[in-house]
């Protein structure tokens, strides 16, 4: 279907690269597959079997997104890559943060910068992870009577 | 008539005054979730999961507003697809084709309307021809033993992934992946950990609802942040809304022979919404023919595939109900929605819960109702949510995930895996890879693997036993066929032209003009 196009290296790279990385994968589970604990009684199964099919199609299909790879599609640029990561962080950070500091001031930061990153308006930013963090947690706290701790223990 | 009795027990849990009002609420927040461009049902139903089970509802209670919730998105959808061209979530881009022409030929309320009734039409189809196959096809599933099962499994699999996508490689390594990642956690056979990496954390495995909510809800966070915001939330005013009786009546045919082709492409494993939608604006084009100007904003164009995809989102119910494969991506989530309540899917639940089926059945009914008068007469509500910037939208959404997700399980772990699978969901849709068969693997990893060892044990190792029946054989062959049939269709069907190429098209017109004040 897309044969002209499969003999430049260079093109369907997004494909290539993630087969390769499923190829690594599928054999490392293989290979954690084999080194499975198993008990004393054992189905004629066993535990082994399954994990083993699944990364033996895993494999396979692997192979096939290096062997034929789609077209590229867009990629982001430097910046938003630089973008996305800043979200990651975030997002982890929050994670960490939720318990020791309480819903209200990690959420008002997170969703500040959250908006921040789709759409450059620091004004509306704040605002948005001000009103999104009191106004969530109202809902959830007095509505929706879910057991959420607002403020860190200390206060 | 067995039905009737039970339809009737199923309107005394359904006619309640609370499970009313969660109905009603479903049905709201659903139309808005479905509205959103971006929010789609099944993100709609994954975010609101961890919510409703933290809120202690019982089963009937978080079924009922769930899958009001999934109604309701289904009917939204059409909204965006008509007014900004941008399909409120997947089943809905059929409905782009002829629902923008239409709204630039200044007909967006009639689009809304004829929509809405035709969502409504199908839906109700659905809705009773679920009630009427379900219960057959729940005795024909008494017949399954673990080889049938562990070959339906992979009917699903191999259809999900061979008629919903472009690649069949893609598709079957998204299953195997979810089918790699539900072996996590204790071998509940030899009670061992697999695939843990010693870490305590995973040794209970990966929670189905963590993947689901940082699969469809967080990765679009991600995917707004690439694009910057752009292609939502632009003002959108419509100017007053009539029911054209004419049309309505014009498209009658159209509406009732949507809906059944809808409800059998609905009830395929697999095959979902999105198909049916595709498949009935197909049939109406190649009935009406060139003269149908299909394309250029006709409202069979608009009544079909509507008609098609709500009824398909009803007929997705039946195998998920009777046998606990899931027809599509958002039942797939309902799926979850049932294990987390320790209700098994399958034949057992008709005779054992038949309160649970019957009052699902019943409120989606009541729900139907509730969605016609919120999409008919009340549709500029709905319409006022588009302008609603992404810049506010998805940071909400984030927080809602996470605190969804942090009150059901409470572990920082389950929020760090939360954010990998949304980083994987972003990756995923740009390789072009589904995300739906990793849910589905995740959900039906175990229960698979379970079927293939105990009807390895009962033939004591035979391989051949897992064709051995006559249903086995005719599941297997299906399987085949629908993994394999998609690469030779593929060259012969061609899909019709997306969003982006058909606004192409009319690129010599000036933009429509949307603000009417």
């Amino acid at each position: 279907m897309r044969g002209a196009t499969r003999v430049n290296l260079s093109k369907g790279k997004g494909d290539r690269l993630f087969g390769v990385v499923v190829v690594l994968g599928a054999l490392a589970y293989a290979n954690a597959a084999l080194n499975l604990q198993v008990g004393f009684l054992t189905d004629p199964v066993g535990s082994k079997t399954f994990p083993l099919l699944v990364a033996g199609v895993c494999l396979i299909c692997g192979l096939v997104m290096v062997l034929k790879p789609d077209p590229d599609p867009k990629f982001p640029s430097g910046a938003t890559w630089g973008l996305m990561a800043v979200a990651v962080l975030t997002l982890v950070a929050y994670a960490y943060m939720l318990k020791p500091l309480g819903f209200l001031l990690p959420t008002t930061v997170a969703a500040a910068i959250l908006s921040y990153l789709i759409e450059p308006r620091a004004k509306f930013a704040a605002l948005a992870g001000i009103g999104l963090s009191i106004g969530l947690f109202v809902l959830f706290r007095f509505v929706l009577g879910l057991g959420l701790v607002g403020l860190p223990r200390g206060l | 008539m067995d039905i009737l009795s039970n339809l009737a027990l199923g309107f005394s849990i359904a006619l309640s005054p609370w499970t009313l009002m969660l109905a009603v609420i479903g049905c709201f927040i659903g139309t808005i979730v479905g509205a959103l461009p971006g929010l789609g049902p099944s993100n709609g139903v994954a975010l609101l999961i961890p919510i409703t089970f933290s809120m202690g509802l019982d089963a009937t209670a978080a079924l009922v507003l769930l899958t009001s919730v999934y109604y309701g998105a289904m009917y939204g959808g059409r909204i965006s697809s008509i007014l900004l061209n941008i399909p409120g979530d997947e089943p809905a881009m059929m409905t782009t084709l002829d629902g923008y022409p239409m709204a630039r030929a200044g007909r967006a309320g009639d689009a809304l309307v004829i929509s809405g009734v035709a969502s409504f039409v199908g839906a109700l189809f659905a809705t009773i021809a679920l009630a009427l196959v379900a219960p057959m096809l729940a005795r024909v599933a008494y017949l399954f033993g673990p080889a049938e099962y562990f070959a339906l499994y992979l009917l699903a699999f191999s259809t999900l992934g061979g008629i919903a996508s472009k690649n069949q490689a893609k598709a079957a390594l998204a299953s195997a992946i979810g089918l790699g990642i539900a072996m996590i956690g204790l071998d509940n056979s030899s009670g061992f950990p697999r695939f843990t990496g010693g870490n305590l954390h995973l040794a209970d495995g990966v929670d189905f609802l963590v993947a689901i909510v940082g699969l469809f809800a967080v990765s679009e966070v991600f995917v707004f942040i690439e694009s910057h915001g752009k292609g939502s939330a632009i003002g959108v005013k419509l100017d007053r809304v009539t029911i054209p009786w004419r049309d309505i009546w014009v498209t009658r045919w159209t509406m009732l022979r949507s809906s059944v082709l809808g409800f059998i492409a609905g009830v395929l494993p697999g095959a979902g919404a999105s198909l049916g939608s595709f498949l009935t604006y197909m049939m109406e084009k190649s009935i009406a023919g060139p003269k149908g100007g299909f394309g250029t904003g006709v409202v069979k164009g608009v009544a079909a595939p509507e008609a098609g995809n709500n009824s398909a989102a009803g007929g997705a119910l039946v195998p998920m109900l009777t046998l606990g494969v899931p027809g599509s991506g958002t039942t797939a989530v309902l799926l979850a929605v049932l294990m987390t309540l320790n209700i098994t899917p399958g034949p057992t639940l008709f005779a054992n819960r038949p309160d649970v089926v019957w009052g699902l059945i019943a409120s989606l009914l009541i729900a139907n109702f509730v969605l016609l008068l919120m999409n008919v007469p009340l549709v500029k509500i709905f319409v006022k949510v588009l302008s609603v910037p992404a810049n506010l939208l998805l940071p909400g959404v984030m927080m809602v995930s996470f605190v969804g997700i942090y009150s059901l399980t409470g572990s920082y772990f389950d929020l760090l895996l939360m954010v990998a699978f949304g980083v994987m969901g972003w990756l995923f849709r740009k390789l072009d890879i589904p995300t739906v068969p990793v849910i589905l693997g995740i959900l039906l990893g175990n229960a698979m693997e379970n079927n293939l060892r105990q009807a390895m044990t009962l033939s004591n190792g035979e391989w051949q036993y897992l064709f051995s029946s006559g249903i086995s054989i005719t599941l297997w062959s299906a399987a085949v066929l629908g993994f394999v049939a998609p690469l030779f269709l593929r060259r012969i069907i061609k899909r019709p032209a997306t969003p982006m190429e058909a606004m192409g098209e009319h690129e010599g017109t000036p933009p429509p003009k949307q603000r009417t004040d």
